[in-house]
């Protein structure tokens, strides 16, 4: 497949709206992840809280579609241009022309949530203001950021865990190449919620502390939220000197557990493997790989054999969820986002909160945010329940 | 890439073996020939199989949707005789596993929020393609996407990009079960309802017809037996009926399948001899 260029990119977490403000707390490092105080929350363990959320308010026209995911969706199209960058776009290739794929895991599932603690008490019926279709389902956010950007292309939601808005810049990528599209928005936002709180929880993968990811101490993960979009077009015969490009894409399954991945990371160096063949690269190549790096003890010891199986021991890596926390299906965006940023700002993110490395992992992984000049191509991984991988490159045009 | 042209897509695929469960259809051995117009339908309530590709110890925790996938994608796959490990695979659906939610939900609606770790990980859209990995060992790519009503169709679309782009076969199992209440109140669906197709890129002795789709602003076909009709409009898996109706009759035709609000997606089957 031809690369694309990523013409549009923005981001959303705990660290930051927008580029700007993420870009100054990677540099400084910046965590911060609170202890839990979301909603009626009672877990001993740390979120990346996106602040603001609360205040953001949808168009009257969508209304229906009201719920702390969309939200955040709208809060995350807001910065950078993003907006006024898709309408140029649309003036260019049309409406028709350009795709939608987003990822979610649990989209707007706090909606949901919060109408069953309002059922009827004597029929047990949901309240009549609960909309499943606008807020709960899987593609309410794909149908809220269609109508926000006012698109007509093919859209739809990918949504396999904590891969999910990885995959959407593979499968927005074939659509251009096969020639349904010319350009598609992809990104991924996930929000906080009951359901992945106390569900990580009764799974023993939370940390009570914030995420320490390859560290040698670590103990889970710190669930947080984020928006991240990206613009993707066919690229132009001559490219600006710091374009930034998608120049490898790569998937996979494991084949071994529902929630734990395969011990030496299977499935992971495939997806790595087939990212690198697809970029026309070597590992040799690749100045700097974000790892998915939750922070459980099991998912650092697969990705890091993974990696170091692959690249080598003197791969410069590192994860960034100690900073972000793991957004779970937005991870995918959110960290292609950083690497995007990462290559125009010539800086490799350096991890938060990992104090003491594993000696184990065998690779260079940063805990210093690294200034590079030279630094051209990245690699980022995304790994999910269910044993789904997905790798992308990302690199910078000379 | 052959695939790419400038202007409107056209994609090709042939259909070498299909998957079918819902209420009155069985298999696609038995669904088939009703679809056809040459036996009766006769609706009874879909009845699904247990996954007896899975481990006894997976089987025990899988629910009526993994059942469901599992049971058409295994049919699909052995009447096209093709290997599962290396075929990439398209999960299509509308929802997760409702009655999961359901359970989830009221849990996280009392005091004790306790909820069950394995119920959890089954919760995700993708439980579905995780199941059939393990239960087949497949180790190639597999998505799990959801575009509401429209997800047979976008799962298709899905899928033969992947053909077009990779040269490679591909599954796609589209599926959907239903809520229990109160959630069913919000989004109704008369039953459980799967259609599986593996397509691969090129004619092989054996294949049933080969399907081309573009996007189109035509209406979508409707079933002429108004019972069918009731489950295409009624379920998004079954959004397929108008395309499986013209592959049981082994005809060549068009079907326009619903997918967004502006376009639908249109469907040449060429019937192979």
């Amino acid at each position: 497949m031809r690369p694309l260029l990523v013409s549009r990119f923005t981001a959303t977490s705990y660290i930051g709206r927008g580029i700007g403000e993420t870009a100054a707390s990677l540099r400084a490092r910046r965590s911060g992840l609170v202890p839990c105080a979301f909603e009626t929350v009672r877990l001993d363990t740390y979120v990346g809280e996106v602040p603001g959320i609360a205040q953001e308010s949808l168009p009257g026209e969508l209304e229906r579609f009201d719920c702390r995911n969309n939200r955040l969706a709208q809060l995350g199209l807001r910065q950078d241009g993003f907006l006024e960058a898709v309408r140029e776009s649309a003036g260019r290739w049309g409406r028709r022309r350009i795709g939608l794929i987003l990822g979610t895991s649990t989209s707007g599932m706090l909606a949901t949530e919060l109408a069953y603690r309002r059922r009827d008490p004597a029929s047990g019926a949901l309240p009549p203001d609960f909309d499943y279709a606008a807020t709960q389902n899987s593609y309410s956010l794909g149908d809220f950021v269609r109508r926000r950007l006012g698109l007509e292309g093919p859209a739809s939601v990918i949504s396999t865990a904590c891969s999910s808005s990885a995959k959407a810049f593979g499968a927005a990528w074939r659509m251009i190449e096969a020639g349904w599209i010319d350009a598609a928005v992809v990104g991924g936002v996930d929000s906080l919620c009951l359901t992945t709180l106390y569900g990580f929880h009764a799974l023993q993968l939370v940390s009570p502390a914030p995420c320490r990811p390859f560290d040698a101490a670590r103990d889970g993960i710190s669930i947080g939220e984020a928006a991240a979009f990206a613009l993707l077009e066919r690229a132009p015969a001559s490219l600006d000197s710091g374009s930034i490009l998608l120049t490898g894409s790569g998937e996979s399954s494991d084949a071994y557990h529902m929630s734990s991945p395969h011990p030496q990371g299977r499935g992971a160096r495939e997806a790595m493997e087939q990212a690198l063949a697809m970029a026309h690269l070597s590992a040799a190549d690749i100045d700097y790989v974000n790892l998915h790096g939750t922070g459980t003890p099991s998912n650092d010891a697969a990705e890091g054999y993974a990696v170091s199986g692959l690249f080598g021991p003197a791969v410069k890596a590192s994860s960034t969820k100690g900073a972000t926390g793991h957004t779970l299906g937005a991870a995918g965006a959110l960290e292609a986002v950083i690497c995007a940023i990462g290559l125009t700002q010539r800086l490799m993110p350096g991890s938060a909160n990992t104090l003491r490395l594993d000696p184990e992992l065998g690779l260079d992984y940063l805990c210093e945010t690294r200034p590079d000049e030279r630094f051209r191509r990245a690699l980022s991984n995304s790994f999910g329940f269910g044993g789904s991988n997905c790798s992308l490159v990302l690199e910078r045009a000379a | 890439m052959s695939a790419r042209h400038e202007g409107p897509a056209v994609l090709s695929a042939f259909v070498r073996g299909v998957g079918l469960l819902g209420p009155g259809l069985p298999s696609w051995q038995s669904g088939a020939p009703v679809l056809a117009g040459a036996a009766p339908y006769q609706p009874c309530p879909t009845v699904l199989p247990a996954p007896q590709a899975l481990p006894a110890a997976e089987r025990r925790r899988t629910g009526a949707t993994v059942k469901l996938a599992i049971g058409i994608a295994q049919q699909a796959v052995d009447a096209a005789a093709i290997d599962p490990v290396r075929l990439a695979a398209v999960f299509a659906s509308s929802s997760g596993d409702g009655a999961i939610c359901h359970e989830i939900c009221e849990t996280l609606a009392t005091d004790d929020r306790q909820i069950s770790p394995t119920r959890f990980h089954n919760s995700v859209h993708n439980a579905a393609a995780g199941y059939w990995s393990i239960a087949t060992g497949a180790t190639a790519a597999s998505s799990a996407i959801c575009a509401y009503d429209a997800s047979f169709a976008a799962g298709l679309l899905e899928a033969l990009t992947q053909i077009a782009v990779s040269g490679a076969p591909a599954l796609l199992c589209a599926y959907e079960t239903t809520y229990p209440e109160p959630l069913r109140a919000k989004r109704p669906a008369p039953d459980h309802f799967g259609a599986a197709l593996v397509l691969v890129p090129a004619p092989q002795a054996g294949g049933l017809a080969r399907i081309t789709a573009q996007l189109s602003d035509a209406p979508a076909d409707r079933m002429s037996d108004p019972r069918l009709e009731l489950l295409r409009a009624g379920i998004p898996a079954a959004r397929s009926l108008p395309l499986l109706r013209l592959l049981a009759r082994r005809e060549s035709g068009r079907a326009v399948l619903d997918y967004l609000p502006e376009q639908r997606l249109a469907v040449e089957v060429l019937g192979c001899p």
